[in-house]
């Protein structure tokens, strides 16, 4: 039988939508902040094997020589990304949400688990909850990375009243790379998290939307009770727990 | 008292019939949301430059959060965070000449004659030798200097504090003012500062770099250092000093840049 199962809160879905446009816009605006010193690549002996960014990524996205303009964004959206972020971590951490967020001693031997599952190796996957043990970490280390941005952005925005930010962040010139590079780990998560959850399907994502998902289950389980929310059920509920 | 009559009479709704209808709230709200924040973006990418004056260049609600997080940031500003200072060796050796505003364009600029013009509270001009200048207490510094764009550098200067300067020459009530301008000789190139940066114990006005004389292009014979600010506000070859409460014109707050622009 269908049922209705309540998945993501509300303010878990409000703060995970506001998020997705202003971090694009924080990365609009923050490429045209590096461009002005476009100072990073990757190479290994010498041989360039990446530039940050080439000339044609640039020209595609109309980067080049609008440095002021790229400022006047990132220091008014880093606002909303800051009271988002600290929207969504004040209400997971007094909601106790945290518990089916962060990750247990079990779930970086599980990810291994769901990692082969997903690639198709493996045909079971470890009994999960809300997250699987690749979601607890990878929403966990998301979350950790949008604070590391906000504080390496403090360590290069105002690197002299906030000295000691900087020092924590290594100096100057490694905050501004771990700025960076933070940048870049979010459309990698991006990425893969778009292919996810075109493969984890309607249900899935319309939980972050709607709220709920739809669960086959029998009617003797207890989760059944959250499906009516009459008075008498939560009666049973309390009943049952007690 | 007739509703909760008919709630009852009502066949309770299926599962299926739930979740179309919790569906549709959801997705209608999200699609009314997304709209609205998207009409708010196409709002803000078409909201029209600002007037152009003491700041201009950018769009009038992004220079109305420029100065909104100026005001918010300013609370922490303190002339006892001290920039980091580095031992001589690891100053540059060839620092980086990024811009000749106010410098390349002045060919009439003859240092013999030149002399540093404070405009004072009684509307007269004072006239400051650079003997008098170097007659002074001289301080030196090491440090990272930061270039907006993103670069910076180790740097070693020398001159004399801007708060030893103002008491020397006994500009204390001109100081008093919230802000003090400064402009190249030929007027190309010129900033505004607040009080506080000026007093800051390591802002100064520099006429050596590496232990000689400054050169023409790093702005002899006298040049601000303001550690705590970007590299913009350090204007080379002052030629004018003048005070007021209001901000003064300002180069690159005029090309949309941030006016406060500190660190």
């Amino acid at each position: 039988m269908k049922v209705i199962k309540e998945k993501h809160s509300l303010l878990m879905r409000w703060t995970h939508w506001v998020n997705f446009p202003v971090l694009a816009i924080m990365i609009w605006s923050g490429l045209f902040i590096y461009w002005a010193n476009d100072a990073y690549g990757i190479s290994i002996f010498n041989v360039t094997l990446i530039k940050f960014f080439p000339e044609w990524f640039y020209n595609y996205f109309h980067i080049p020589q609008r440095l002021a303009e790229g400022m006047a964004f990132h220091f008014l959206f880093m606002w909303f990304f800051f009271i988002n972020g600290l929207l969504y971590i004040s209400y997971t951490l007094f909601s106790g949400a945290w518990r089916e967020l962060l990750p247990n001693k079990n779930s970086f031997k599980e990810a291994w688990l769901v990692l082969l599952h997903d690639l198709h190796i493996r045909k079971t996957i470890p009994p999960q909850k809300k997250y699987n043990a690749a979601q607890r970490i990878a929403y966990t280390a998301i979350i950790l990375m949008g604070m590391g941005s906000v504080i390496t952005g403090l360590a290069i925005y105002k690197p002299v009243q906030f000295y000691w930010i900087c020092w924590l962040c290594g100096g100057y010139h490694f905050a501004r790379i771990l700025h960076f590079a933070l940048t870049i780990g979010y459309v990698f998560f991006f990425l893969i998290h778009i292919v996810q959850v075109a493969l984890a399907g309607w249900n899935n994502f319309r939980a972050v939307v709607a709220g709920f998902e739809v669960v086959e289950e029998s009617q003797h389980l207890p989760e059944q009770v959250t499906i009516q929310k009459t008075e008498e059920n939560n009666e049973n509920t309390a009943q049952k727990e007690a | 008292m007739k509703t909760p009559h008919k709630k009852k009479l009502k066949a309770p709704l299926t599962v299926e019939q739930k979740i179309n209808r919790r569906s549709f709230i959801s997705f209608s709200a999200f699609a009314v949301l997304s709209g609205g924040a998207f009409a708010g973006w196409k709002w803000l990418l078409n909201a029209p430059e600002e007037t152009a004056g003491i700041t201009a260049g950018t769009r009038a609600p992004l220079r109305r959060a420029l100065n909104k997080t100026e005001l918010f940031f300013r609370n922490f500003f303190s002339n006892k965070h001290l920039v980091k200072t580095y031992p001589v060796e690891q100053a540059a050796k060839n620092p980086r000449v990024n811009s000749l505003i106010g410098i390349e364009d002045d060919e009439d600029f003859d240092i013999t004659r030149w002399k540093l013009q404070v405009k004072l509270n009684n509307q007269k001009t004072r006239h400051i030798t650079i003997e008098e200048i170097k007659a002074l207490p001289k301080t030196e510094i090491v440090y990272d200097f930061k270039c907006v764009e993103g670069w910076d550098e180790i740097q070693h200067w020398a001159g004399v504090k801007l708060s030893d300067f103002l008491i020397h020459f006994q500009l204390e009530n001109e100081a008093e003012k919230q802000y003090m301008g400064l402009e190249t000789p030929n007027g190309a190139y010129y900033v505004g500062l607040e009080r506080e940066s000026i007093l800051h114990p390591q802002t100064l006005l520099a006429y050596e770099m590496n232990g000689k004389t400054i050169s023409t292009e790093h702005g002899a014979p006298l040049r601000l250092i303001v550690p705590v600010k970007y590299g913009i506000k350090n204007l080379k070859r002052i030629g004018k000093m003048s005070f007021s409460n209001n901000r003064p014109r300002d180069y690159w707050a005029e090309q949309g840049y941030d006016y406060y622009s500190g660190l």
